[in-house]
Order: structure tokens, then C-alpha cells, then sequence
């Protein structure tokens, strides 16, 4: 094999994903009334983008082998936050967003701290930390309210130039600045180790304890950038448990669609993204084709199980049953 | 002859400290505690009305839990209870809408459902070897889209049948609730299934090592396979229960049983990677989470307060006793 092919198989999960999510988003535009404008690019791009932050969270406790039930908490509890402090003059407001930032990675290193040095189930552990969040989001914003400062909300969810749409700007920008540096990092590199086997990770002397931290730390941190995101979006805080328990759902079922491993140890917070495109799509699909919204939610889940049973079609390639049960 | 069976067969003590487990002992240990911090709260805590009502209470989740427990012990997970359990209910009232014929087939149908939805996530985790989590959301996700084209949105209309009330409320021995009853016969059921048949000896295996299983040549596709139908069916069962208690279903009725039936469980003992737990750890982790959920409401703990006591308190207990080994 030469090098392009190496290269090439490394990255097949996210190139299917960016295929997928490509032809889905052809389809949906093809059958707009409108066609792509630079509203409808900005409003699909926002949307997107919000999913993307909660998905690129669970895609860094997923590589290391985990699981992250509590993102959807992590970015309910960061809207609560981000509708008291994010207010005010230009400066008050940058420190609110470095206090909103701060809050995320503090859930990102409680989640990790217990998983990690506590020793309990990942799972487990994340529903607990997830009813915590969300008792704290509570006591924050007993009911639905708050403000953000506007200005910057209007500039973020809104277009450079009257075509790009910001948002996708500040995915791209929060990718570069903490994704590409973490992936290329001792760090980054010893969590995809730890997820793809922890124990020879340990045996090679890669400080699996140190690295799994750091990506759920980094979890939290996009988990709240999500927080922030939904905030400049909807203008308000809000404690909705059906609304925290969905994006959990939706950020296992992208981190699937955008070609990372549950098992750990594969997949990129590239493929992670376009996953969250192609699982907002599904549903902006179902508006465009008209489907009654009683049926809407069925459909979701149809879609979600054939998504997920794609990745069965590997096992016709296993040549020993034993491979079925690793 | 007789003195070497006399040595064969282990002494009452030694046979008590092979059995004993010091997570059931210390869940135990912590329900004497919560009845203690509850009796000062509350001076009618104690008294036998009180607590044959929160048993009563328990045994929907207690139902429930069973369901997780056997998937659990398998080492996977599952988290479609909340909407089979809630179309266990609906399917229940709905049957009654069919005359007599259905009113009578009203448990038999909500039981059906859950089974179905449970081998939908069979097929899923054991054939497909989709992992269960993911499996189970999306038979969530599923089961919920079909409940609300069913109801179109809302709580149907239709109403418990008098046997799924009978069996919720009634009172067939005086003093003892029926619910309670039926909670028994689950437990014994369980209990017989996990200490006594080669399913359950099957179920330990698989959650140990489920290549080691599959080569002793045991179909272990088809026990995973059972052991969610029967999760499915339980979780069902006690959305049956809970729409004869409420008299009838609601949308939402199931979200206040995931984490509970889960915790329950877990903080019973058994090993959320399976192959590790006994069911009287479970019964012992549902009499605490009902304890703990009505000593919060006697406190008059407003919901936020109630959510991250209930949060601390699962984490506090299972750093206490549920630490995994140390791996590496």
C-alpha cells in the first residue's frame, strides 16, 4: 500500500460521512421551495452548527472508549449560565463567555475526575453528573427567561460578507484552535491509544489517565460551547429536560453517522461534524417533503435504526465467529 | 462415607460468607439509615401504613428493574424503558376499548407490546451486534414515534380495564397490596431463573465471557435474544401496573423510570459490565431509591434540590462500594 491509501483507509469512516451528509444535503435543496440561498444556508448552518459543538463532545469521550449521557445536561446547564452573564458592555460580556467556557470544562473535569480516578462506568456516571447539571440548570432558570447580549448573538448566528454563514466560521475556528491542536498532541494521540486498547496503551507507557482526562475535559468545554451557541441562537435560557435528553440522543446517533467507533480508539471530529449535519438533514428533510408532524418523530427513529444497522454490514466480513463477540 | 460428605458440604457460617456480599449488606445499611433520617422528619414514617405504601410504590419500579437487571447482567444496557414502558400502558387501555374480548386481553396485549419492542433490541444487540445503547435509544426513539401517530399527541382516552386496576390497587390478602403481591411472584420468578436454570447459570456466563460461553457450545445469540424480550415484557408489565394505579396512561408516565430502575441495580451490586450481582441486591437498591425519592418529597425538596441530591447520592454510594477493579 502507498501512502494515499493508508491515508485513505484511516479516514474512510469520515469521508462516508462527508459523502453521505453531501448527497442528503443535495436532495434536501433540490427539493426547497426556495433553493440554497444565504438565509437558507444560514438557518440550515446554525442549526447544524449548535448539533455539531454537542456532538464533537461526545465524540472525544467516545474515542477514548466512553460515553458522555450528561453533554445534553452540560449544554443546558451553559444556556442557563450564558442567559445571566453573557450581558452587558463588550467587556463584561467577554468575561461571561470565559465564565459560560469555564463552567463547561469544570462538567467536563467532574465527569472525567469521577470516570477516571473514581474508577465507576462511564455510563453510570453520566446519567448521575447529567441529574446534577440539570438540578443545577434549574435552580438557575426556574422558568424560561434571561437575555444575551444581542449584538454579538446577532453577529454570530449571522453572514460574513451576506453569503458565509458566521456560525460555520466559529465551528471551523473552535475545530482549529482546539480539535487539530489536541489530535496532533502526546495527549490526543494517548486517548485514541487508551480507547483503542487500554491496555496496551499502558504497557507502551502512554499515561492513559492523564490523556482520557483531557478529552473529557475538551468534551465539556465544546459541550458548552454548544451552551453558548443555543444561546446566541434562541436569545434565552431555558431548563427543559425533553429538550437536554434529545441532543444526548442525537449526539450518539451523529457521533454513528459520522463514522466514530463506540468501541473507542476511531473516528474525527471532522466526521463527528458532518454526522450532525446528516442528523439534522434527516429532519429538515421530513419538513421539506411535507410529512404530517404527528409521523415526524416516528420517521426519526426509522431513519436512526437503518442508520445504525448499516454499520452490521461489517459483520459479513468477520471470517471468525469468535470476532462476533469482541 | 458419611464423614466425607460431612466435609464435602460447606458449614452454615462458611456457606453465609461465601453468599455474603458487602454491596447488598451496605445497601441494606443504607436503608436502615434513610428509615433513621426519615423518622426525624416525620413522626409517621415508621408506622407499618407508611411503609407498606412505599413498598406499594417500589413495586412498579421494582418490576421494572428486574427487566434491566437480566440485560444488565449480560453486560449490556437498556434504555428503552421509558416509552416501552409507557406503550405497554397505552396498548393495555387501548385493548379495553375492543368490548369484553379485549378488556380481558387488556395485560396479555401491554405485556405483548413490551416483548415485541424487547425483541426488536434482541435482534439488534445479540444478531446484529449493534452495541445496546444504541440499539435500545433508537427502539426509544421508535416506540415513541408510534405512541404519539397513536394517541395523535395526547393522553388517550381510554381507560384501565378492572383487572389492571385490580391488580395495581386491590387487596387480595388483607394488609397486602396487590401490586406488592405481584412484585413477590416477579422476584421469586427471577430469583428462580437466575439461581436455578441453565438461562440464568447462561446469563452469568455471557456477562463474563461471552467467547468462553459460545464455545462450551451454548447458542448464546438466542439467551441474549430472551433476555431482552423478557426485559421488554417486564418494562411493559409495569407500565400495565401504572396505568391500573393511574387509571389510565400518559404520555410521559415512563421518563421517571429509567434512571431510578438503573440505579437501582447498580447501587444493588450487580456489575454494570455484567456477570456479577444477585437479585436480592436489587431489591434492596429499589426499596433505597423509593425510600430516597420519598424522604426527598417529605422534605418538600423542590425538584432542582431533588435532581442533583439524587445524582450525589448515586455517585456517593457508588464510590463508596461500586468501584471498578484497578484495570491497568
Amino acid at each position: 500500500m502507498n501512502e494515499s491509501r493508508y491515508w485513505i483507509a484511516e479516514r474512510r469512516g469520515t469521508l462516508i460521512a462527508i459523502a453521505v451528509f453531501l448527497a442528503m444535503f443535495v436532495i434536501y435543496i433540490a427539493n426547497h421551495p426556495v433553493g440554497l440561498t444565504a438565509n437558507v444556508a444560514q438557518t440550515a448552518a446554525n442549526k447544524g452548527v449548535l448539533l455539531a459543538f454537542v456532538v464533537v463532545a461526545q465524540a472525544l469521550v467516545v474515542i477514548t472508549g466512553g460515553i458522555d449521557l450528561s453533554v445534553g445536561m452540560v449544554l443546558v446547564l451553559t444556556n442557563c449560565i450564558a442567559s445571566w452573564i453573557v450581558v452587558g458592555t463588550p467587556m463584561q460580556t467577554g468575561l461571561g463567555v470565559l465564565g459560560v467556557l469555564g463552567s463547561g470544562i469544570l462538567c467536563g473535569a467532574l465527569n472525567g475526575a469521577i470516570v477516571i480516578y473514581g474508577r465507576l462506568q462511564p455510563i453510570i456516571t453520566t446519567i448521575a453528573t447529567g441529574a446534577i447539571f440539570f438540578g443545577l440548570a434549574l435552580i438557575l432558570r426556574p422558568y424560561p427567561g434571561g437575555s444575551v447580549n444581542e449584538d454579538l448573538a446577532d453577529a454570530m448566528t449571522g453572514q460574513i460578507f451576506g453569503v458565509v454563514p458566521t456560525s460555520l466560521i466559529l465551528l471551523a475556528g473552535a475545530l482549529l484552535v482546539l480539535w487539530v491542536p489536541f489530535r496532533g498532541s502526546p495527549l490526543g494521540r494517548g486517548a485514541f491509544a487508551a480507547g483503542s486498547s487500554e491496555v496496551a496503551a499502558y504497557m507502551s507507557g502512554v499515561p492513559i489517565h492523564r490523556c482520557k482526562f483531557a478529552a473529557y475535559v475538551l468534551a465539556g468545554l465544546f459541550g458548552s460551547l454548544g451552551g453558548l451557541f443555543l444561546t446566541f441562537y434562541t436569545y434565552t435560557g431555558e431548563a427543559a429536560y425533553a429538550s437536554g435528553d434529545g441532543y444526548t440522543l442525537w449526539s450518539i446517533a451523529a457521533v454513528v453517522l459520522g463514522g466514530v467507533s463506540l468501541y473507542g480508539g476511531r473516528g474525527s471530529a471532522v466526521g463527528a461534524v458532518f454526522g450532525a449535519f446528516t442528523a439534522r438533514t434527516i429532519g429538515d428533510m421530513l419538513f421539506v417533503f411535507d410529512v404530517d408532524a404527528l409521523w415526524q418523530p416516528l420517521l426519526q427513529g426509522v431513519f436512526l435504526v437503518l442508520a445504525i444497522s448499516i454499520g452490521a454490514i461489517a459483520l459479513l466480513r468477520v471470517r471468525n465467529r469468535l470476532d462476533w463477540f469482541e | 462415607m458419611s464423614d466425607f460428605q460431612q466435609q464435602d458440604r460447606p458449614g452454615f457460617v462458611e456457606a453465609f460468607k461465601r453468599r455474603f456480599d458487602p454491596a447488598v449488606a451496605t445497601a441494606f445499611a443504607c436503608i436502615i439509615v434513610l428509615l433513621l433520617i426519615g423518622s426525624f422528619y416525620s413522626s409517621n414514617f415508621l408506622t407499618a401504613t407508611y411503609l407498606i405504601q412505599q413498598m406499594k410504590v417500589a413495586a412498579f419500579l421494582g418490576i421494572a428493574a428486574s427487566g434491566v437487571m437480566l440485560v444488565i447482567l449480560l453486560g449490556h444496557i437498556d434504555l428503552s424503558i421509558p416509552w416501552v414502558l409507557t406503550a405497554g400502558a397505552m396498548m393495555a387501555c387501548a385493548a379495553t376499548g375492543f368490548g369484553p374480548v379485549g378488556t380481558a386481553l387488556a395485560v396479555p396485549a401491554g405485556i405483548l407490546t413490551g416483548a415485541l419492542f424487547g425483541l426488536f433490541n434482541g435482534i439488534g444487540v445479540a444478531y446484529l451486534r449493534i452495541p445496546a445503547m444504541i440499539v435500545t435509544l433508537s427502539t426509544n426513539v421508535v416506540a415513541q414515534g408510534l405512541m404519539v401517530v397513536y394517541s395523535g399527541g395526547f393522553s388517550p382516552q381510554d381507560s384501565a380495564s378492572d383487572a389492571m386496576r385490580w391488580l395495581a390497587t386491590g387487596v387480595l390478602i388483607p394488609g397486602v397490596p396487590n401490586a406488592i403481591l405481584v412484585w413477590a411472584l416477579v422476584a421469586v420468578a427471577i430469583s428462580f431463573l437466575l439461581g436455578r436454570t441453565a438461562f440464568g447459570r447462561t446469563l452469568y456466563g455471557i456477562g463474563n465471557n461471552e467467547r468462553a460461553v459460545y464455545l462450551s457450545g451454548i447458542g448464546t445469540r438466542r439467551v441474549v435474544l430472551l433476555a431482552f424480550v423478557l426485559a421488554g415484557a417486564l418494562s411493559a408489565f409495569a407500565g400495565v401496573l401504572l396505568a391500573g394505579y393511574a387509571s389510565k396512561a400518559a404520555q410521559s408516565m415512563g421518563n421517571a423510570y429509567l434512571l431510578p430502575a438503573i440505579a437501582s441495580v447498580v447501587l444493588g451490586g450487580t456489575s454494570i459490565l455484567g456477570g456479577k450481582g444477585s437479585y436480592l441486591g436489587t431489591v434492596a437498591g429499589v426499596i433505597l431509591i423509593t425510600l430516597l425519592q420519598s424522604i426527598l418529597s417529605v422534605m418538600q425538596m423542590p425538584e432542582a434540590g431533588r435532581q442533583m441530591i439524587y445524582g450525589v447520592v448515586i455517585l456517593a454510594m457508588l464510590l463508596a462500594y461500586g468501584r471498578g477493579p484497578r484495570s491497568v
